[in-house]
């Protein structure tokens, strides 16, 4: 076991230097998460005012969009040099390179939240200090099931003809229970009374996804990389 | 095509033939009138497509794990067959949503989980389809997930009310409309065998053809 997290470690260490080195994806992720949250603060801002629950939403679609993004773009560099296969060719358990990918992707996702949560809340008018610890739960374990598919299918569709377009199309289908999970959870927490029972059941079945799915994708991953 | 199928098809089609009759015999239901009829069609259809779901997420799960291609191919027939049957169900639900409830779709658990997974399977397809080198294996991935994600769906959506008659209906059926029901169901059943066998059939036919294909080549 010390040793599958030592792998799992490394391949996250590796990402993130290569990562903190360019800054590629982390800028462009960011970026186009605020310009989704824009496009979405012109449709739904009605004379100054936010339409009801549109904050949770857009939150949440806004995390999705920019997910698919950051996930194309971390394969996308492994594939350009073929480092993909260097990694696959590597004496270590193959699960553990997708904890390692998994990570590395949680990670960047959750410091593009750091920006996008704030600025929902100041366009949107969301009272996000209102359960900080409860939103987040929501976001940290909405991340991680949104991002277990989303890594395992994006490593599968390196080797595939048009990724860029299969990537959304396989994902948002089996990742709809973590948005309606995220967006409900979070509507109850944006409420005036925050509606904290309701927001901890949706945390719960958003834990509950979690480990049925990053369990499917440790099982699957190993048949699913072999060539 | 041989004896066996023959005698398939002609079961298929005198089932078909004669439910229309049994159905057109069957008593009005009290509040919805002939509208309820449709209920003979939509139940078996979604029966039929869960069934079809059901055993292209097993045969994907045998293909992923154990690598067996006849596994595949039954798994790439039964994802069109999902495909196909949930559309009748689609087509008749809103039909009768329309009569029944006043609105053709209802945000509700049990809609919104048989179009999710209607969804997921014709993402299977289109992986397959342009998917390239290499699909199987994705499309296989995703029918896994697919299945896996059915009860989350369900859960999820079960928060909002619920409007849809639940399973619980059809131990209950009044007398007249018990027998028809069933027999639509068998009807639906042999159709969905059928097809699975003549599409399960056709696509071996094709994996030998480039096999052969690629014998010729080396030659």
């Amino acid at each position: 076991m010390p040793m599958f997290l030592k792998v799992a470690w490394l391949v996250m260490r590796k990402d993130l230097t290569v990562e903190v080195r360019s800054r590629e994806i982390l800028y462009t992720t960011v970026f186009f998460a605020v310009a989704c949250v824009l496009v979405f603060a012109f449709a739904l801002v009605k004379e100054g005012r936010p339409m009801d629950d549109a904050a949770a939403g857009i939150m949440w679609i806004s995390v999705a969009f920019a997910g698919t993004l950051a996930l194309g773009r971390t394969f996308e560099r492994e594939r350009h040099s073929e480092t993909l296969r260097a990694l696959m060719l590597a004496p270590v358990s193959r699960p553990a390179i997708y904890v390692g990918k998994l990570l590395g992707i949680v990670l960047l996702l959750l410091i593009v939240e750091t920006v996008l949560v704030p600025l929902v809340g100041l366009l949107f008018h969301a009272p996000i200090g209102n359960r900080p610890l409860m939103l987040i739960a929501l976001l940290v374990s909405g991340t991680i099931g949104f991002s277990a598919v989303g890594t395992l299918f994006a490593a599968m569709l390196v080797r595939a003809r048009s990724r860029d377009v299969m990537l959304p199309i396989l994902l948002y289908p089996i990742t709809i229970p973590v948005i309606i999970a995220g967006v409900r959870g979070t509507a109850a927490l944006f409420e005036a009374v925050p509606a904290d029972e309701l927001a901890q059941m949706w945390i719960a079945l958003l834990l509950f996804f979690d480990i049925v799915f990053v369990t499917l994708s440790l099982w699957t991953f190993e048949p699913l990389m072999t060539e | 095509m041989n004896k066996g199928y023959s005698l398939f098809v002609l079961l298929a089609v005198v089932l078909f033939a004669f439910a229309p009759v049994l159905v057109a015999e069957t008593p009005n239901e009290a509040t919805m009138g002939l509208v309820q009829k449709i209920f003979y069609y939509h139940v078996p259809s979604a029966m039929v497509m869960f069934m079809a779901a059901l055993i292209c997420g097993l045969a994907s799960a045998a293909y992923l794990f154990r690598t067996r291609p006849g596994a595949d191919r039954i798994a790439a027939a039964a994802a069109e067959l999902t495909v196909v049957f949930g559309l009748i169900v689609l087509v008749t639900g809103p039909l009768w949503a329309r009569k029944a409830w006043g609105v053709w779709w209802q945000w509700d658990a049990r809609l919104t989980s048989t179009l999710l997974m209607w969804m997921i399977f014709v993402a299977y397809l289109l992986v397959r389809r342009f998917g390239g080198p290499g699909a199987e294996k994705l499309s296989a991935a995703m029918a896994v997930f697919g299945m896996a994600n059915v009860p989350f769906v369900y859960i999820s959506v079960n928060i909002w009310r619920t409007v849809h008659p639940t399973t619980a209906v059809i131990p209950k059926l009044p007398g007249g409309m018990r027998g028809p029901f069933w027999f639509c169901v068998l009807s639906f059943t042999v159709l969905f065998g059928l097809l699975l066998a003549l599409r399960t059939r056709l696509e071996q036919r094709r994996a030998d053809l480039e096999h052969l294909y690629l014998l010729a080549d080396e030659e």
